[in-house]
Order: C-alpha cells, then sequence, then structure tokens
C-alpha cells in the first residue's frame, strides 16, 4: 500500500512542545493516498496536536508537513488555504457554527469555494446529509441535535467540497454504543464511496480495528509503530500490548520521557496562531 | 529580589505581548476588508445588532448626563450670572466629548462584551478551528464584519446621543430650572461649530474601531474552557474602556 506515487501526508521530524513540554518529539509518520490509519494513544499524548498539525491548525516547532508532496508550511498563505480545501476535518464535539442551520453549517465551504448555484449547493447538502444518514434535518438548529448527530452533520461539512483527505478527531468518544456503531458504519461508508486517505485519532481499539487500514500507536511523542491491525494487536510490543488489553502493569517503565500530564496539553493558542495562521 | 524583577519582567513583557498581538490582528483585520471575499451582507448584520443593542442605552444615558451636565452648569453659571449659557455649555460639551466617550463606554459594554463572548465560545468549541479548516481566514470571517460595524454605528449612536443630551439639557432647563424655551435653544446653538460635530464623529469611528477589534481579539485568544470565556468577556470592556479614555485624550489633543 506504500510506495504508489506520493503519499498524501508525510510528517518529517515533528517536534512541538507547548510551555517546554515536549508533546511530539521528532515524530515521523506516512499516509499512503487512499489508506485509511487510526493513530491510537492514551488520553494527552498529543493525539489531537498531531492531528492539528496535519492540516496546519498548528505550526511545528521543528519538521515539516507534506501534503501530496508539497511543504504546507512553505507555502504562501494563499496557497496554503488552497491545500486546506484538500482535507475535511471532523471535530470531536463536530464544532458546528451555532449561528447557523444544519443546512447553512453544510453548505459554508460550498458557499465559500465554489461558483455552484443555490440550488446546486442545496442538493450537496442533501446528498451530503443522506450520506451521513441524517436526511431532512437541514432546517434545525445544532443546539437541538444529539451529541452522535452533531458529529454526523460535522462528517457531513467535512465531505461537501469532496475532499482527497478526511481527518477524524476521535469520532466517537463519550457516545453511547449503538451512536458508536452508527457511526463506525458511517465513517466505512464515506470511506468506500469516496475512498479518501482517512486519519482518524481515538482510543477506541474497537473502531480502530474497524476502519483501520494501519494502526499506530503514539507514545512519547513518537509513532511507537505501525501495523495493519491484525498485527498490531497480536504484537509484542509493550505499549501496543499495554493499549490492546487495557492492562497498564503491562506498561514498561523504561523512564522515556512521558510527555503527556493527566489533560491534553492546551494548545497555546495565543501565540501558536500569531505567527502561525489561524 | 530577583523574584520580583522577574514578575516585573513577566508582566511588561505580557503587556507587550498583548499590545503586539493588537497590532497584528488589526494589520490582518485591515488587510481582511480589502481582499475579497467581501463581507457585506455579515457587516450589515453587525450593523443592525450592535445598533439596536445599543440603542435604548445609549439614549438613557445620553438623557440624563444632558440633563446633569443643565443642572450642574446652573449651579456654577447662577454664581456669576452666566445663566444665558447653559444650552451653549450643554450642546458643546455633548458634541465635543460626552458624546463620542459615554456611547463608546456603552457600546463596549453591550457589544464589545458580546463579541468577546461570541468568538470565545466559538474558540473553546473549536468552532475557529473549524474554520480554518474549511479553508477560511477566521480574523477576515470574524473581526471584519465586527469592526467595520463598530466604526459605522458608534457614529450613528452619537449623533442620536447629542440629539438626546441636547434635548435632556432642554427638558431640566426649561421645564426644572425655568428658562426661556426660545432663549435656550437659541443659545444651544449660538457657538456651535460644524467642526464641534465632526471632531466628535471622528473620535466615535476611532472608539468604535477599537472596542469591536478589543472584543475580538479578547474572544479569539480566549483560552480554558466556560471559565475562559467568562474572563475574556470582562477584559473586552475593561481593556475595551481603557483604550477608549486614552485614545480620547490623544485623540482631543490631535483633533482641538
Amino acid at each position: 500500500m506504500e510506495s504508489r506515487g506520493e503519499p498524501a501526508i508525510r510528517l518529517t521530524g515533528l517536534s512541538k512542545a507547548f510551555d517546554g513540554k515536549v508533546v511530539l518529539d521528532r515524530l515521523d509518520l506516512t499516509v499512503a493516498a487512499g489508506e485509511s490509519i487510526v493513530v491510537l494513544g492514551t488520553s494527552g499524548t498529543g493525539k489531537s496536536v498531531l492531528l492539528k498539525h496535519v492540516i496546519g491548525l498548528l505550526q511545528p516547532d521543528a519538521g515539516t508537513v507534506e501534503i501530496s508532496g508539497e511543504d504546507f508550511w512553505k507555502a504562501p498563505r494563499m496557497r496554503r488555504d488552497r491545500i486546506r480545501r484538500k482535507f475535511g476535518m471532523s471535530f470531536q464535539e463536530g464544532a458546528l457554527f451555532d449561528s447557523m442551520s444544519v443546512g447553512e453549517n453544510i453548505a459554508f465551504p460550498l458557499t465559500r469555494h465554489t461558483a455552484k448555484s443555490p440550488r446546486e449547493i442545496r442538493e450537496r447538502v442533501t446528498e451530503c446529509l443522506e450520506m451521513v444518514r441524517l436526511p431532512g434535518i437541514e432546517a434545525k438548529r445544532p443546539s437541538e441535535l444529539s451529541g452522535g448527530m452533531r458529529r454526523r452533520v460535522g462528517f457531513a461539512r467535512a465531505i461537501a467540497l469532496a475532499p482527497e483527505i478526511l481527518l477524524f478527531d476521535e469520532p466517537t468518544t463519550g457516545l453511547d454504543p449503538i451512536t458508536t456503531d452508527v457511526i463506525m458504519r458511517v465513517i466505512e461508508e464515506l470511506g468506500s464511496r469516496l475512498n479518501p486517505t482517512t486519519v482518524t485519532i481515538t482510543h477506541d481499539l474497537k473502531v480502530a480495528f474497524a476502519i483501520a487500514d494501519r494502526v499506530a500507536l503514539l507514545y512519547g511523542g513518537k509513532i511507537a509503530l505501525a501495523l495493519p491491525p491484525e498485527e498490531f494487536e497480536k504484537s509484542d510490543d509493550p505499549h501496543a500490548a499495554a493499549f490492546v488489553r487495557g492492562d497498564s502493569t503491562l506498561e514498561p517503565e523504561d523512564g522515556r520521557e512521558v510527555a503527556p500530564p493527566a489533560s491534553p496539553p492546551p494548545p497555546p493558542r495565543g501565540s501558536a496562531t500569531i505567527g502561525a495562521e489561524p | 529580589m530577583i523574584r520580583l524583577l522577574e514578575a516585573v519582567g513577566r508582566g511588561v513583557l505580557s503587556v507587550f505581548d498583548t499590545l503586539g498581538r493588537f497590532f497584528v490582528l488589526a494589520a490582518r483585520t485591515a488587510s481582511g476588508v480589502v481582499r475579497p471575499p467581501f463581507a457585506f451582507r455579515a457587516t450589515a448584520l453587525q450593523v443592525a445588532r450592535v445598533g439596536a443593542d445599543s440603542v435604548p442605552v445609549v439614549v438613557l444615558t445620553a438623557l440624563f448626563t444632558g440633563g446633569v451636565l443643565a443642572l450642574q452648569t446652573f449651579k456654577g453659571f447662577s454664581r456669576f450670572h452666566a445663566e444665558g449659557y447653559i444650552g451653549s455649555v450643554v450642546a458643546l460639551s455633548m458634541l465635543r466629548e460626552l458624546g463620542p466617550v459615554l456611547t463608546g463606554l456603552m457600546v463596549t459594554g453591550r457589544a464589545g462584551s458580546a463579541m468577546a463572548a461570541e468568538l470565545g465560545s466559538m474558540r473553546v468549541t473549536e468552532q475557529i478551528d473549524a474554520l480554518v479548516t474549511l479553508a477560511t481566514d477566521p480574523v477576515q470571517y470574524l473581526f471584519v464584519p465586527r469592526v467595520l460595524a463598530g466604526i459605522l454605528v458608534v457614529p450613528m449612536l452619537v449623533v442620536l446621543a447629542d440629539v438626546t443630551g441636547i434635548l435632556g439639557g432642554y427638558l431640566v432647563a426649561v421645564a426644572y430650572l425655568g428658562a426661556n424655551p426660545v432663549v435656550y435653544v437659541e443659545n444651544t446653538f449660538q457657538f456651535l461649530d460644524m467642526e464641534d460635530l465632526t471632531s466628535g464623529l471622528i473620535k466615535a469611528a476611532a472608539f468604535g474601531g477599537l472596542l469591536a477589534l478589543i472584543g475580538c481579539q479578547s474572544g479569539f485568544d480566549t483560552r480554558g474552557g466556560a471559565e475562559g470565556v467568562g474572563r475574556s468577556t470582562t477584559a473586552a470592556v475593561v481593556l475595551g474602556s481603557l483604550a477608549i479614555l486614552i485614545a480620547d485624550f490623544f485623540l482631543t489633543k490631535v483633533l482641538f
């Protein structure tokens, strides 16, 4: 699966520290076009930070982010927004614009980045909502939706521009098993219908094994291993084993810097956003 | 001793950090104004919102301020038999100084804080990150309509405040202090210049831009959940008010 042309995403030597606390430490990761990779890691290992680097929400202290062979941070600002249009990102709680209706949320990227007519946009919105199995809720407000529905509307907004790369930030965290199952099926369906490159971060093994071509484990600021699901499950890597069995006693105490604090490191909105972009 | 110096140093650094960011964001907003896509509809919406939010409080403030001005001036001027100039004093003070400053402060409290709260909750619910992932510059998308609305609406509100303030003075002078209505009105406009009005409106536009920019920045830089949104809202009001009062001094010096 690797080695077919230019990889969709290539992270090289990625490092990021917040207030002196190292979160990513010379991390390397390559994702082939069309591949579905799931990044596992315990809470606070920097999974979200990793994902935010992929789409340029955070600028690395060191290292490069290449999207289809193009160095993201070397590109001029306008070009960066072009590159971002290749992406669709779904946020943990949906991150829907609560000043807009569901339909307006999904139409947002279409009205901003395409020359489609209002009718074409309406049709595309309907289509996207059907793909996430929520037909006919265009007029609802985000506040009227359940957590699972909000996330699926977030998916619909993310796929509106038919992106090449889909990013899922903890798509099932905090949802009941039934809703989790619905979300998993929707993700699988999107995968087979749109054939995107996907990066999913989660700590839910079931989700990981269901949708991944490759499962990666983030540990100590690096990708500790990345293997196909069957091999990952059987791996004798102590971190992977501890994770798969949910047994903290298996974690080796190797004195390696375990960067994460108890809660995810607060992204330094102030400083990171200034020189960088958002 | 060293710890004290460290604390002072940190404080100074953080002040300059905030100031520097303010100018960076101001520049990005300015460049966002001239760069497409242009946000006519969003700006109109903000104009309506800021205006509608602020009209009642601005009217009340100006009405009573005009009244108080008339009372106080009467108290002082009657000592040297200059009661005839109450109208002029009220009108001049309102147009040149109190109209813009009080309106600016009131709009900061209403609209500046609302901007900070809105952008702050967008920040903590990742909506601002979502904007970026949808290839939309959040500064352009969120700041530009609000700052333009501030620049446009506050002068309009100031005109309203000027009129109500003068009306407040008139009511007090005529109904309570027994001034002759015709003489009072004549007196009001006797020494007024067009320049009194325009200098007030220039101030108003500056205050409007400032308070909107500060409200947006406070919200945009929010960290730490609901509590952070509360802090940002407070910061928007405190910093916005301070900025208006400081800017007022310098603008008055320039426009004198």
